[in-house]
């Protein structure tokens, strides 16, 4: 039996090497072609010649972007709702797990049993919604953030983390000296645990600058977020007649433009969040390993 | 161990405190955790108590208790709704064939990109694989639209064909589950990596002395680590099959397609939010769940008698 195989290692590599290889492309060209054809005349895009670089290169596309209102503001809303989104989760996950780690905590168990129930079962999107709208938020940037309440599954991520890979030393050491739990988690707690916060800005980053649709149930149409600004433009594929007004090509000219905004607009709304996982990416396995982990 | 090594200070210390001083001495800790849990009292349990508008007739100023019972009412509307069973089916089916499809990916991916040995290419792939899951959907269908579009989308000028795919009914599956492995599978691997990571390569250096080529230590080595997790998941994706997602059905969809992009998903939103219809835009909602943990509970059955005969 030994032996029999026959493969090398270097046979072996070449095709894994061969495999992976077509799937970095399958999974990378087409952001490659909506990145080139953003600086791409769309006519030569749509006519098929714009396949591995920029044909016609221009702008205009992007210089569109920044003068349409709609998109400017979308993307100023949904920096806004980014940044206090994200605060907010990242604080709800630390008051949460910071508590639910202490094993002595009496009603531990019951407050575990409260959160999890909430990751399969719900009451769905009508009685959520009529819970919303009494408590007033409907139409106010708040029913983005507190609805959302505390992401359990990210809880339980973190709570293990404190469980498991902080030193039960330097707890019990800050313990000694006097510090207080209140104290320890502050000056223990919290500074040891930036890979597992790293990952989870991260997460609750890409979750409020990509969702829409509780912007849409809740909002009402005001102060939209970028994608939900983008659906006109990429699902319903709308100009406003006043965007052709001050075209000087006239309808000719708009459509060009309208369908190099579509490009434009979603390297916009892709780059910032693609910018930023690459630098937590080497806590995501261990984040998830530490979730797996029963506590 | 670790019990050995407690601090013989507080080992001294009284060990069976009243229940009340425990409480006490945890006041900062129930302060912490006082808004978190306001917060999912209001806005999870308080819409689980307005299910029940699901049996009544609600209207707003009567509140739920006030608002007539009318039972099943609006479950037997549904039911005989000329668009029902369509929904059903294509729930289903969307997220059967979706299972099917995009299950077993991330484990082959994770299985070849294990056993790459240049790290730094690894890195890369892994990096790349990632992105896509970092990309809204509302990007991800505008993408779809333009790709699939007839007149010059990528899809159509590769192929050298003018078909308008989003009004084809029968290629909607495919559309939605297919653009799902793209972005995602990648992600999905993110699990099943970090569990390999932990193969004793002891392992390997024996299979190696034992001339195993690399299938065989993927076969021998490596699947029989990832199963449990690969049950595990199987059993949280079966727990949603019902669970199509709104989103990217509901920007796919068109006139053309709804014979089988037709899902309960976009109806529940439709009639809830869309015509405040509240009552049986809950009662679908609510019959959609019950599905779900019935379905949750039958597969989490098997999988444990499955598992306990193969794993334990």
């Amino acid at each position: 039996m030994k032996k029999s195989s026959g493969m090398s290692q270097r046979t072996s590599d070449i095709i894994l090497v061969a495999i992976t290889a077509i799937v970095l492309i399958i999974v990378a060209y087409p952001l490659y072609y909506v990145l080139i054809a953003s600086v791409s005349d769309p006519y030569k895009v749509y006519a098929g010649k714009t396949f591995l670089f920029p044909s016609g290169f221009t702008l205009d596309g992007y210089k569109a972007v920044f003068l349409n209102d709609g998109i400017v503001s979308g993307f100023l809303n949904s920096v806004k709702y980014t940044v206090i989104g994200t605060v907010f989760s990242v604080v709800m996950l630390y008051i949460t797990a910071y508590p639910m780690a202490q094993k002595d905590l009496p009603g531990r168990k019951f407050l575990s049993i409260f959160f999890l129930i909430t990751m399969y079962f719900g009451g769905g999107l009508v009685p959520t919604y009529l819970v919303v709208k009494q408590t007033g938020l409907v139409g106010s940037m708040w029913s983005l953030f507190l609805p959302g309440g505390v992401a359990v599954g990210n809880m339980i991520i973190v709570r293990n983390y404190f469980q498991n890979s902080i030193p039960r030393d330097l707890i019990e050491a800050s313990q000694i000296d006097g510090c207080s739990k209140l104290r320890t988690f502050f000056s223990v707690v919290i500074p040891l645990s930036m890979p597992i916060m790293a990952v989870m800005v991260v997460f609750s980053m890409v979750a409020y600058w990509n969702d829409w649709f509780t912007a849409l149930i809740y909002l009402g149409g005001k102060g939209s977020p970028l994608p939900l600004v983008m659906r006109n433009i990429l699902i319903k594929s709308s100009a406003t007649a006043s965007q052709a007004a001050t075209i000087s090509g006239g309808y000719a000219e708009l459509n060009k433009l309208t369908e190099l905004l579509k490009f434009c607009s979603m390297i916009v709304a892709a780059v910032p969040m693609l910018i930023f996982y690459p630098f937590v990416q080497k806590y995501f396995e261990k984040g998830f390993m530490a979730g797996a982990v029963k506590g | 161990m670790k019990q050995a090594r407690k601090p013989a200070a507080r080992a001294a210390a009284p060990h069976r405190r009243t229940l009340g001083r425990r409480i006490m001495d945890n006041w900062q800790l129930y302060l912490l955790l006082l808004i978190p849990v306001v917060l999912t009292f209001i806005y999870k349990y308080i819409p689980m108590y307005g299910i029940q508008i699901a049996f009544r007739d609600f209207k707003a100023s009567r509140g739920y208790m006030g608002s007539e019972w009318v039972g099943l009412y609006w479950f037997k509307r549904f039911f005989s709704s000329p668009t029902c069973a369509r929904m059903i089916k294509n729930t289903v089916l969307i997220s059967l064939y979706g299972l099917l499809w995009s299950f077993p990916i991330p484990i082959i991916l994770s299985l070849i990109i294990n056993q790459l040995r240049f790290n730094r290419y690894k890195r890369v792939v892994q990096t790349v694989l990632y992105a896509p899951h970092f990309i809204s959907t509302m990007v991800i269908c505008g993408m779809l639209r333009i790709f699939l579009s007839p007149s010059g989308g990528l899809v159509n000028l590769i192929f050298g064909t003018s078909i308008d795919f989003l009004t084809e009914s029968s290629a909607f599956r495919t559309i939605y589950i297919a653009s799902g492995i793209w972005q995602d599978a990648g992600w999905g691997c993110i699990i099943y990596l970090a569990t390999l990571a932990n193969v004793d390569p002891g392992l390997y250096e024996a299979a190696k002395i034992d001339g195993a080529s690399v299938f065989q230590r993927i076969l021998n080595i490596d699947l029989p680590e990832l199963l449990p997790m690969a049950v595990l998941n199987l059993i949280m994706a079966a727990g949603g099959l019902m669970n199509v997602g709104f989103e990217k059905v509901w920007l796919l969809q068109t006139d053309l397609n709804k014979a089988t992009s037709d899902v309960i998903a976009v109806y529940v939103y439709q009639q809830g939010i869309e015509s405040a219809k509240y009552s049986y835009s809950t009662a679908v909602g609510l019959f959609n769940t019950a599905v779900n943990i019935v379905l949750l509970l039958i597969v989490n059955k098997i999988a444990s008698k499955a598992s306990d005969v193969e794993f334990v």
